[in-house]
């Protein structure tokens, strides 16, 4: 009975092909279509156009509280691009790009934040799910859906997405478990964004990385320069590959910056240099891609020019259908609704106790 | 079906619950059993026995020992198109998975405007009374009925303890069903073809004009004997089992209070900010004119369940102090 090392197989690898000063390394350049990089790029415009907008909405007073994504375009489009329609993206609360991409209407995520639930409706070609509020939760569904398409033999995968605050969630490690154990088809994508709220990164964890917390489970994990769209799309195809193929799933830690605010109702300068968000800023993602793509002859200053003015007009097309279906004020009434499939008797009766308040408010109003 | 005394058969509570699990296995293969101990062991209170062997590892899923994790993957097989029964060994236990319940399965509907159900169902045993101590005995069914967007189940009986489990698959709403843990080895008559039931209606269990006793679960069939000896004195107590705890059936009871004119609540969970609480004022608002005399509640004492025998019994509602508690409110006005 000697005490003995026990030889783990494990390493953390680390990926990188488009480093910030735009030099790529073309051994591990990944083989994307042109006409798919060109998407890319345009959706990281879209992007981040949009998050603009938005954010110019929400001071406006027009919209309420949104959690903005400057910064992490690359390391969310690099990973659902990989995705089929017929896939389950499970998200956070920050995974705007993403969700654009898989084909969700802009006006409907105003409709949400505009304090409308139907913008949460997901096109019905697609197996998306809303946004989730509490940090970490729904990791742990997306661990269900992937099991319910083992069960049901279907090829689909589940691809996660979730911050570095939300890695310190039991749920998180329970998911993983979960995973692990019934190897079901399911990408876990962490945006390590270095804050949690005010928290940063090394508060967060002792861990070197964030990756390694897979290797409990005996799972897959590779870290990525989540500011590189070509690692993230590269670690994604692998990732992907194997769990649809029946390999099991796979935890991905994307590094990168939240350039903006944890959410409108934060100020990010009580905690964070604007030093360190310079630095960041010099590693944008959308700056890098562009450069990689001029290099390649597939874009100039002049198309990207073309592209921003288009995406700016798509933005503001949306923006003018939200403002339409806005113009009718929600129904107080319609709070009742979506509780249940059928409404039950003391909900009705509170209902009826409403719109009985409502009314006599109207009519008080209306004699002045 | 001529002789109806021969279409009846004993079984006991936990078999009908196996008996509305295997149904529910073969009538449905979306269905599938998770939770911890389901499997081999046959769950902690041997209410799966046999069903691994019957349906396979992968409808009987033994868990890892991680409820917010079991619960989490079923509200996604739900999403996914499953038709999950998960079992939190009892409802101790689901605190740990309660950001799931509360935070996910009850709000999901709403989140996404209307476009997902969370058609989950979730088994747990419940109660005190079987010396297991303050941090497994809870009766915590009253705060999961203060959640809107589930519904809330407590079969006492073994009708219901067969028939809820199906309708409550039906739903496509999370359905949280408590079995009380005490009642597992209670014999009950379950006729031949027994099936599915309703699951939002309360029952009259047996008919009075003095009082209404107004009970679910383990505190029914003490609030029955309590009746019977009542009934000795002269004293016809009206009992009616909740069933569902949410919603409430409140017509069930007011109508019966409108009769009586008394009513006792008697609820295992603690008296503060209980369903017992709930019960009382709805009377209140509902029924108040009817009363003759005011709203008792016979509820555990508030303190954490005593581990020794004689406390635990002290702690708990019991026939004695229902048949006590009534008798006062019915003499108090002559």
């Amino acid at each position: 009975m000697p005490k003995k090392e026990i030889e783990l197989p494990y390493r953390v690898s680390y990926l990188s092909i488009l480093d910030e000063n735009g030099q790529l390394d073309k051994e591990l350049e990944p083989d994307i279509p042109e006409d798919l990089l060109l998407k890319l790029h345009r959706g990281m415009l879209l992007a981040r156009r949009f998050d603009e907008r938005m954010l110019t909405l929400q001071r406006q007073g027009k919209i309420g509280t949104f959690a903005p994504i400057k910064g992490q375009e690359a390391s969310q489009l690099g990973a659902v691009a990989l995705l089929e329609p017929s896939d389950w993206l499970v998200p956070s609360f920050r995974e705007m790009p993403s969700e654009l991409w898989r084909g969700k209407k802009m006006e409907n995520i105003l409709l949400v934040y505009g304090g409308y639930n139907e913008g949460g409706h997901i096109p019905s070609d697609l197996n998306d799910l809303p946004v989730s509020i509490p940090v970490g939760t729904h990791p742990l569904h997306a661990a269900g859906i992937a099991y319910a398409m083992k069960y049901r033999g279907k090829k689909d995968v589940a691809m996660t997405f979730f911050g570095d605050g939300a890695t310190s969630e039991g749920d998180f490690f329970e998911a993983m478990n979960f995973a692990s154990v019934y190897q079901v088809p399911l990408i876990f994508v962490c945006q390590n964004n270095q804050w949690a709220i005010s928290v940063p990164r090394s508060k967060q964890t002792r861990s070197r990385t964030l990756a390694q917390k897979a290797l409990a489970f005996d799972m897959p994990c590779i870290q990525v320069d989540g500011n590189d769209i070509l690692a993230v799309y590269a670690a994604a195809k692998e990732a992907v590959e194997r769990a649809r193929s029946g390999g099991g799933p796979t935890l991905m830690e994307c590094i990168t910056y939240r350039m903006s605010v944890h959410t409108t109702a934060d100020d990010p300068k009580r905690y964070r240099t604007d030093e360190e968000v310079a630095e960041w800023e010099k590693r944008d993602p959308l700056v890098r891609f562009q450069k990689y793509l001029k290099d390649k002859g597939l874009l100039s200053d002049e198309k990207i020019q073309a592209v921003d003015e288009e995406v700016k007009s798509e933005v503001k097309a949306a923006e003018g259908r939200w403002e339409e279906i806005t113009r009718k004020t929600p129904d107080p009434l319609d709070m009742f609704e979506h509780l249940y499939a059928e409404t039950p008797p003391h909900l009705l009766e509170q209902r009826a106790e409403l719109e009985r308040e409502l009314a006599e408010k109207r009519k008080e109003a209306d004699n002045g | 079906m001529t002789n109806g005394v021969e279409t009846l058969r004993k079984v006991t509570y936990r078999e009908a619950v196996r008996e509305a699990i295997r149904e529910a296995m073969q009538k449905d293969t979306r269905v599938f059993l998770m939770g911890e101990d389901v499997g081999h062991y046959g769950g902690c209170f041997a209410v799966s026995k046999g069903l691994l062997e019957e349906f396979g590892p992968e409808r009987i899923r033994d868990t890892p020992l991680s409820e917010s994790g079991f619960v989490g993957a079923g509200i996604g097989a739900a999403l996914g198109g499953m038709r999950p029964i998960v079992e939190i060994m009892t409802v101790n236990f689901s605190l740990l998975a309660a950001d799931q319940i509360i935070n996910n399965a009850a709000v999901y509907l709403h989140m996404s405007g209307g476009l997902f159900n969370v058609p989950l169902v979730i088994r747990s045993a419940t109660g005190g009374g079987r010396q297991v101590g303050a941090q497994h005995s809870r009766s915590l069914e009253g705060w999961f009925a203060h959640i809107p967007g589930i519904k809330v189940l407590s079969p006492a009986t073994v009708e219901d303890a067969r028939g809820m489990l199906w309708t409550a698959l039906e739903d496509p709403d999370p359905v949280l069903i408590f079995e009380n843990s005490g009642l597992y080895n209670m014999e009950g008559m379950l006729p031949a073809g027994a099936g599915a039931v309703d699951i939002d209606r309360a029952r009259v269990r047996r008919e009075g004009k003095d009082i209404t006793l107004i009970s679910y679960s383990a505190s029914l069939f003490k609030s029955l004997d309590a009746a019977e000896i009542l009934s000795r004195e002269g004293i016809e107590a009206e009992v009616i089992d909740l069933r569902s705890l949410r919603p409430l059936d409140e017509k069930t009871f007011l109508d019966s209070v409108a009769k009586t004119h008394r009513a006792l609540v008697v609820d295992e969970g603690w008296r503060t900010g209980s369903l017992a609480a709930e019960i009382s004022a709805r009377i209140m608002e509902g029924a108040f004119y009817e009363l003759d005399a005011p709203v008792e509640r016979l509820c555990s004492a508030e303190v954490p369940m005593p581990y020794a025998k004689h406390l635990e019994e002290a702690a708990l509602p019991q026939v004695d102090k229902i048949v006590d508690l009534a008798r006062k409110m019915v003499k108090a006005d002559g």
